[in-house]
């Protein structure tokens, strides 16, 4: 049986192109241990579900709608069904963001109080901004007193039944305008997940761009209300971004120290874990354990918290989960919210690995639940700890790919403007400007996950380093951030790799030609980048008319098509890949697309092919460039900034040198 | 940045941030922290750092929080590999730099080692009245100039902001030779941009190499040599921060806005000469803050990207490898570029005279043993003399002279000489004559080796030496004048005739004709009153700098600069009917005394953004107008004196107001009303409108004693007039008194008539 299943397989490099995965397949295999690669080898989609053409919400069905002209049994169309799945995987994706932001913020509130063992507010600047911008007085306050209102409005945003998100405030005047015309302005973070909840319960909104426009709004209230609720609060309490060197992949495990694995989203506790680490007691204790130290490493984005605040190592992107236990290396892997895969405590029984989770929210069957309370966080991080330095003599065999790359993170939308001219310049300036100019041809965002159906990486990896080619100034969160960590682009040295606009730009900023911006809730910072390019000037007077386009070629959550909503909404073209979920409806593909374009400015596309994807990027990007009256896109224009004339000089002897510094010797 | 850059630049900066915090340790340790530290005649303290922080430094134990500020701003330098961006830390440390290098230049000053001592230097003309306190005395000798006073800075105003004075280009280092310095000062004067000369190169300066081959320097030749060090370009930058403070109406501490107002008002360029070392890339990445580009003349990395600065912020001429026939073509082709990466808009008529051609020569003194012939002044008579005639009746490019040109006349000779110029055009209006006549006195001025005094039959011109031997004759002042004309004037003028005459007979003949054409166009202006014309003209040429600020301008209230009276506005408008000056219709008169008008009113409601409601023409008590920053005179009340003071520009000594005209500028300018301050031109004092409402002239308790020498016989007919022909000796200046006290009791004692005015208050 298990050799039938190895056949029908992929082998190790046609699941993913990074060497550390693959070698860790290999070492699965040698152990006969499954994977999400050999799962989804061995688990065909259902060919239904991924269409959207399956209707389970009442049980009357579940209804299967293969045929034209079909309908459910209560009448329901294609379009409704299609619809109304569409929409119930935003609520889910904008409850998750949103309830982590909620997360914070009560953290937020906690520390305020000085309830909150451990916390403190580590970026005041930033939570006295965001206390103005929310009418809070900051004026003989102390940043505890304003930590409390500021996070309390920020709580009541969740509860909030009618009227406008405060958040929302941020987005330029013209796209605000868009939504309140349209219905689409959040009231309230619960209130539009639970509205979703209710109209696509039987028999209530059957209506295909209806059912969508609650789509648009709940993503607008995950967006612009839950993550970048969650991302501002971090800030402010764990500390605002700014470029950070860092490491990236399985190789930052070390044999010969204790490897604490975070894993999932928040940074609440793993910021807490981290100081934990280098407690003095605990680097005891690990010693007389048999250890040269304690090593924090993450995953996903809890590892992107941690990677673009502290340089904390990534052991890399959601695939690498079960193949971070595989290496036999793994202490412990202390788990959060999302993306946890429940395979985990079965493959951990495997290996000596402690699988513990921490959520309220998160229990797996198997695994080792030690519950997180921010009010007494340090002790039980520290507990945590322990329990991991207790696991460390248990070890079997390990096995550790030499493979990790070196990583620039950190931009954060601060940094940016701080990057761009400094403490006394800081503006967008010279970013609208390397695009008005076209030295920069536009800005992609490539976000979202990895996904085991397709060859990890490849796609991220492809669209990357093609449109850097093409001068595409390229903005990433999430797993697709640590897939271009892996790869070398999120160094300054990737400016080889870019085009000779682009390569300028990197060369005048010390930028790599890929930004990783934060985890998936931090696509709330690309919002506000956008807005604030347009605010800027010269670049339209809306999101919708910046050249950028929104991408997940590997996405597989929820979360990723609430983020695809909210960018739509917000006016960005968004391109998804892998799978159509909406494919089995002409209708809602024509909504989603052309409909949703002219209405709202941004649109949803679902392209597997990544040449075709490529291709419609730079069409749209174009397209954008030339409704603005920009000059169209001519790399024989650029690329004569930078070093290399110096460099050479450089190399002449002194007195060739002194001569060469007026420029070649004149003939005469 | 380029990463070599940043790499220079961030050394840089740690360096001398590190050396300013040694001298500061020592000449605290010295000298106390109580002692004075100051710029001499200005107002602005230490003025990049007021700008910047808001700090009004006075005292050295004030500089150490600044030096932290600017430690604070300091970074490591790139790494070779896995580094991090750096184009912001790289500005940071270039501002920390011009911290570090404002403190050392004050700490200087305070030792008496700035302004730089530099043995046979001596700056050209007017350069004299900016900082007799120097150590150098009038003319400055020995000395370099060291920071430029604000009184230079205002009266540098409306040359900004007309286009006159384009931009401004800071070179740093040395020429790759004498012969291409000169050059390159030259092709700037030649466009008007002033020049600063800073630093060195090898050792040499090129203000060394320009004092070698003979140029002169100084304000009136618009080039300005702050220091042989880099760290004098400090000086330049603290100019650049006052102009936004002078003119932007910005207050210290408003760093980002001030940047930003250089970068879109401040048209200034830096052009480094010479190998760049670490401590000059850190200067630059001080300087781009400003918004201001690099230009090398050697190979140094480029930064093409543009957003900091508006176009390329560093860019590479290696000097050999441009085209041209030789290093003086390479050097045109080099300021060529300059002017272009700033955006420098130069608008320059090409004058065909064998001498170079610029606004920037027109201060130029011809001293009398570099003088070949002079006409006018003591021992001869010139006339001058511009007239509208028939189209058909001028033949437009003839330059006719009329009697023998000056070869015959013996070196340092003088002989009479006649100018007339003829002109026609649909637009000329007999009323623009006056106006256009006015301009000879600039179109002439022009030419290196001219100098030209006066106008009507008071003008005094000489030719130098040089100039006669580079070729220059009578007759080029007809090239000059035809030129100009066409060029500037080409909306109004469409012919222009010009005779020169040096024929005794000729001239006597003229000389009679253009005295009966000047009485009567005196008699005329004297009849023209704000009652006879239905229209005021605006002047929002200033708005370039001052955003909010306008002056109103009427036939008996010029322009507050002294530059632009009711028929110059009147002539600009034909000239560019778009443009800042536009007619604005009285309307309904609302109070004539105090010269409130509905359709005024209404204009600057709307001209001022809002800022101004309401304005009085005549008023200093009342919604005074408001003030840009280049005024020549400012007029405060004394309350104890129930008087007026009014201080001239030219006047530095203190007032009775209990400050210099320098500080009372920054209370005046900056287009806000402030009842009881006001700035004006100097011939406003003249007007029969002056401070009407609050008693006209008798007002005056105290005024700068250089305005009652120069105005001395207008003042007078109008103490006359007034009943009060002692008026003059009545009125304090700053010879008498300096203080409130010293008014009152001048006044009492010579029983002033406003003593026995209704009160002010």
């Amino acid at each position: 049986m298990a050799a039938e299943k190895k056949k029908k397989g992929r082998t190790p490099e046609e699941s993913s192109i990074d060497p550390a995965a693959q070698e860790m397949l290999v070492r699965a295999e040698e152990l006969g241990l499954e994977t999400a690669f050999s799962r989804a080898d061995n688990m065909k989609p259902c060919p239904i579900g991924a269409k959207g053409q399956c209707c389970k919400i009442c049980f009357m069905g579940p209804c299967r709608l293969t045929k034209d002209g079909m309908t459910g049994v209560c009448g329901a169309t294609i379009e409704t069904i299609t619809a109304r799945n569409f929409a119930r995987a935003v609520a889910a994706g904008a409850a998750s963001h949103s309830d982590h932001g909620r997360d914070v913020a009560f953290t937020l509130l906690a520390t305020g109080k000085g309830e909150a063992q451990g916390y403190q507010i580590r970026d005041p600047g930033k939570l006295r901004r965001l206390a103005e911008e929310l009418g809070v007085s900051t004026a003989d306050r102390t940043n505890e007193e304003i930590a409390v209102d500021v996070a309390e409005i920020c709580i009541a945003q969740f509860g909030q039944q009618k009227g406008e998100l405060a958040m929302a405030q941020r987005a330029p005047e013209t796209r605000k305008e868009i939504w309140r015309k349209l219905g689409l302005m959040p009231r309230g973070i619960d209130r539009e997940v639970v509205d979703i909840l209710h109209r696509t319960h039987m028999g209530d909104d059957q209506d295909a761009e209806h059912i969508l426009d609650a789509a648009l709004r709940a993503g607008l209230s995950d967006g612009w209300g839950g993550s970048m609720i969650a991302t501002d609060l971090s800030d402010i309490l764990f500390g605002t971004p700014s470029p950070i060197l860092g490491e990236v992949n399985l190789g930052v495990l070390k044999d010969d120290e204790v490897n604490i694995i975070v894993h999932g989203h928040e940074p609440t506790l793993s910021q807490m874990i981290l100081v934990a680490c280098s407690e003095p007691d605990l680097l005891k204790y690990a010693e007389e354990k048999g250890a040269k130290g304690i090593n924090l490493a993450g995953i996903c984005c809890t590892s992107n918290e941690t990677l673009v605040r502290q340089g904390v190592a990534s052991a890399g992107n959601f695939l690498h989960q079960e193949l971070a236990i595989i290496t036999g290396a793994v202490d412990a892997m202390v788990v959060d919210v999302q993306c946890i895969m429940q395979a985990l405590p079965q493959l951990a029984k495997n290996f000596h690995t402690e699988v513990i989770t921490t959520s309220p929210k998160v229990k797996i069957t198997d695994a080792t639940h030690m519950e997180f309370d921010e009010h007494s966080a340090f002790d039980i991080a520290k507990q945590i700890v322990r329990k991991a330095i207790d696991n460390f003599p248990n070890r079997g065999k390990v096995q550790i790919p030499d493979v990790k790359s070196d990583v620039v993170p950190g931009f954060s939308h601060e940094y940016i403007n701080y990057m761009l001219g400094g403490t006394y310049r800081g503006s967008f300036r010279p970013l609208n400007d390397a695009i008005m100019s076209g030295r920069i041809r536009g800005v992609v965002a490539d976000v979202g996950c990895n996904n085991p159906r397709m060859q990890q990486d490849f796609q991220h990896d492809y669209l990357v380093r093609e449109l850097l080619k093409q001068d595409v100034l390229v903005v990433q969160t999430g797993c697709g951030a640590i897939a271009s960590g892996k790869y070398g682009f999120l160094l300054g040295e990737a400016l080889e790799l870019a085009g000779p606009g682009l390569r300028e730009i990197c060369e005048a900023t010390g930028m790599p030609p890929v930004l990783h911006m934060g985890s998936c809730v931090d696509n709330s910072r690309i919002l506000t980048v956008l807005t604030q390019v347009v605010e800027e000037g010269g670049l339209g007077e809306d999101i919708s008319e910046v050249p950028a386009v929104g991408i997940a070629p590997e996405w597989m959550s929820e979360k990723a098509l609430a983020i695809a909503s909210y960018c739509a909404a917000s006016g960005a073209y968004v391109i998804l890949g892998i799978t159509d979920p909406i494919e089995a409806s002409n209708t809602v593909t024509e909504i989603m697309s052309k409909g949703w374009e002219e209405r709202v400015g941004g649109k949803i596309e679902f392209v597997i092919e990544e040449e075709e994807m490529l291709r419609r990027i730079l069409e749209h990007i174009d397209k954008k460039r030339a409704a603005l009256g920009l000059p169209e896109y001519d790399p024989t224009k650029f690329g004569q900034s930078g070093d290399k004339r110096m460099n050479e000089l450089l190399e002449l002897k002194p007195e060739e040198r002194a001569e060469a510094l007026y420029g070649q010797p004149a003939s005469d | 940045m380029s990463r070599y850059i940043a790499t220079h630049a961030i050394r840089g900066a740690n360096a001398i941030v590190q050396e300013a915090e040694e001298l500061l340790e020592r000449t605290l340790k010295e000298k106390g922290p109580d002692t004075a530290v100051a710029f001499p005649n200005t107002a602005y303290y230490l003025p990049f750092i007021l700008g910047m922080t808001g700090t009004e430094i006075s005292k050295i134990g004030e500089l150490p929080p600044i030096l932290e500020h600017a430690k604070k701003l300091l970074s490591p330098v790139p790494t070779d590999s896995r580094w991090l961006p750096y184009l912001g830390e790289t500005l940071d440390c270039g501002m920390a730099t011009l911290f570090a290098e404002e403190i050392i230049m004050a700490l200087k000053f305070v030792t008496g080692e700035q302004p730089e001592k530099l043995p046979g230097l001596q700056l050209a003309g007017s350069t004299s009245f900016t900082s007799p306190d120097n150590g150098g005395g009038p003319n400055g000798n020995g000395y370099l100039n060291g920071p430029i006073d604000d009184i230079q800075l205002r009266s540098w105003g409306i040359q900004l902001v007309d286009g006159r004075m384009p931009g401004f280009a800071a070179i740093v280092g040395a020429a790759k030779s004498n012969e291409v310095a000169v050059k390159i000062v030259r092709e700037l004067q030649r466009r008007s941009i002033l020049t600063f000369l800073i630093g060195s190169s090898n050792g040499k300066s090129i203000i060394h190499q320009l004092m070698e081959e003979g140029v002169e320097l100084g304000y009136d030749t618009f080039t300005v040599p702050f220091g042989t060090d880099t760290e004098s370009a400090i000086y330049p930058l603290g100019f650049a921060t006052r102009s936004a403070l002078t003119f932007g109406g910005m207050k210290g501490g408003q760093a980002k806005e001030i940047l930003r107002y250089n970068k879109e008002r401040v048209f200034a360029f830096v052009l480094a000469l010479g190998e760049v070392d670490d401590l000059k890339y850190a200067t630059a990445a001080g300087a781009i803050n400003f918004g201001f580009p690099v230009i090398a003349d050697t190979v140094i990395p480029e930064i093409l990207p543009t957003g900091v600065t508006t176009y390329e912020h560093v860019i590479s001429m290696p000097f050999n490898e441009i085209e041209g026939a030789d290093d003086l073509e390479r050097a045109e082709k080099l300021v060529q570029k300059c002017i272009e990466i700033r955006g420098v808009k130069v608008t320059i008529a090409e004058v065909p005279v064998p001498v170079p051609y610029g606004s920037a020569f027109e201060g130029e003194v011809v001293r009398r043993a570099d003088m070949r012939v002079e006409f006018g002044g003591k021992n001869s008579r010139a006339v001058e003399y511009l007239f509208m005639d028939e189209m058909d009746n001028v033949d437009d490019g003839k330059i006719e002279l009329i009697g023998p040109d000056f070869e015959d006349v013996e070196e340092g000779g003088a002989i009479d000489l006649g100018i007339l110029v003829k002109v026609a055009g649909r637009k000329m209006e007999k009323d623009f004559e006056p106006v256009l006549e006015r301009q000879i006195h600039y179109f002439i001025n022009g030419a290196s080796g001219i100098q030209h005094i006066g106008q009507r039959d008071i003008a005094w011109i000489r030719i130098s030496k040089g100039a006669t031997e580079k070729g220059f004759n009578l007759k080029h002042f007809g090239d000059i004048l035809h030129t100009r004309f066409h060029s500037d004037f080409g909306s109004i003028v469409d012919k222009v005739e010009v005779t020169i005459i040096t024929d005794p007979d000729m001239h006597a003949e003229w000389l009679e004709k253009a005295r009966a054409a000047f009485n009567e166009r005196n008699v005329r202006m004297g009849a023209m009153t704000d009652e006879s014309v239905d229209e005021f003209y605006s002047c929002t040429l200033c708005q370039s700098f001052a955003p909010d600020h306008l002056c109103v301008i009427s036939p008996e209230r010029l322009g507050l600069c002294g530059a632009y009276n009711w028929l110059d506005c009147k002539a600009s408008k034909q000239i560019n009917p778009t443009g800042p000056n536009q007619p604005i219709k009285k309307g309904t008169e609302i109070d004539a005394e105090k010269g409130y008008f509905q359709g005024v009113n209404e204009f600057v409601q709307v001209a001022s953004h809002g800022a101004v409601q309401e304005v009085s023409m005549y008023s200093i008590m009342e919604n005074p107008m408001t003030a840009c920053g280049c005024f020549e005179c400012i007029a405060m009340v004394i309350p104890e004196a129930n008087g007026i003071m009014i201080v001239s520009r030219e006047d530095s000594s203190m007032t009775p107001a209990g400050m210099t005209f320098s500080t009372l500028a920054g209370v005046a300018g900056g287009g806000l009303q402030t009842p009881g301050v006001m700035g004006h031109g100097k011939f406003y004092i003249s007007s029969g409108k002056f401070i009407l409402p609050d008693g006209g002239l008798k007002r005056v308790v105290w005024m700068s004693s250089i305005l009652k020498e120069q105005m001395a016989e207008q003042l007078k007919a109008i103490a006359e007039r007034e009943g009060e022909p002692d008026l003059l000796d009545k009125i304090a200046d700053e010879t008498i008194c300096t203080d409130v006290e010293g008014v009152v009791k001048h006044v009492t004692e010579k029983n002033h008539p406003a003593l026995s005015m209704p009160p002010l208050m």
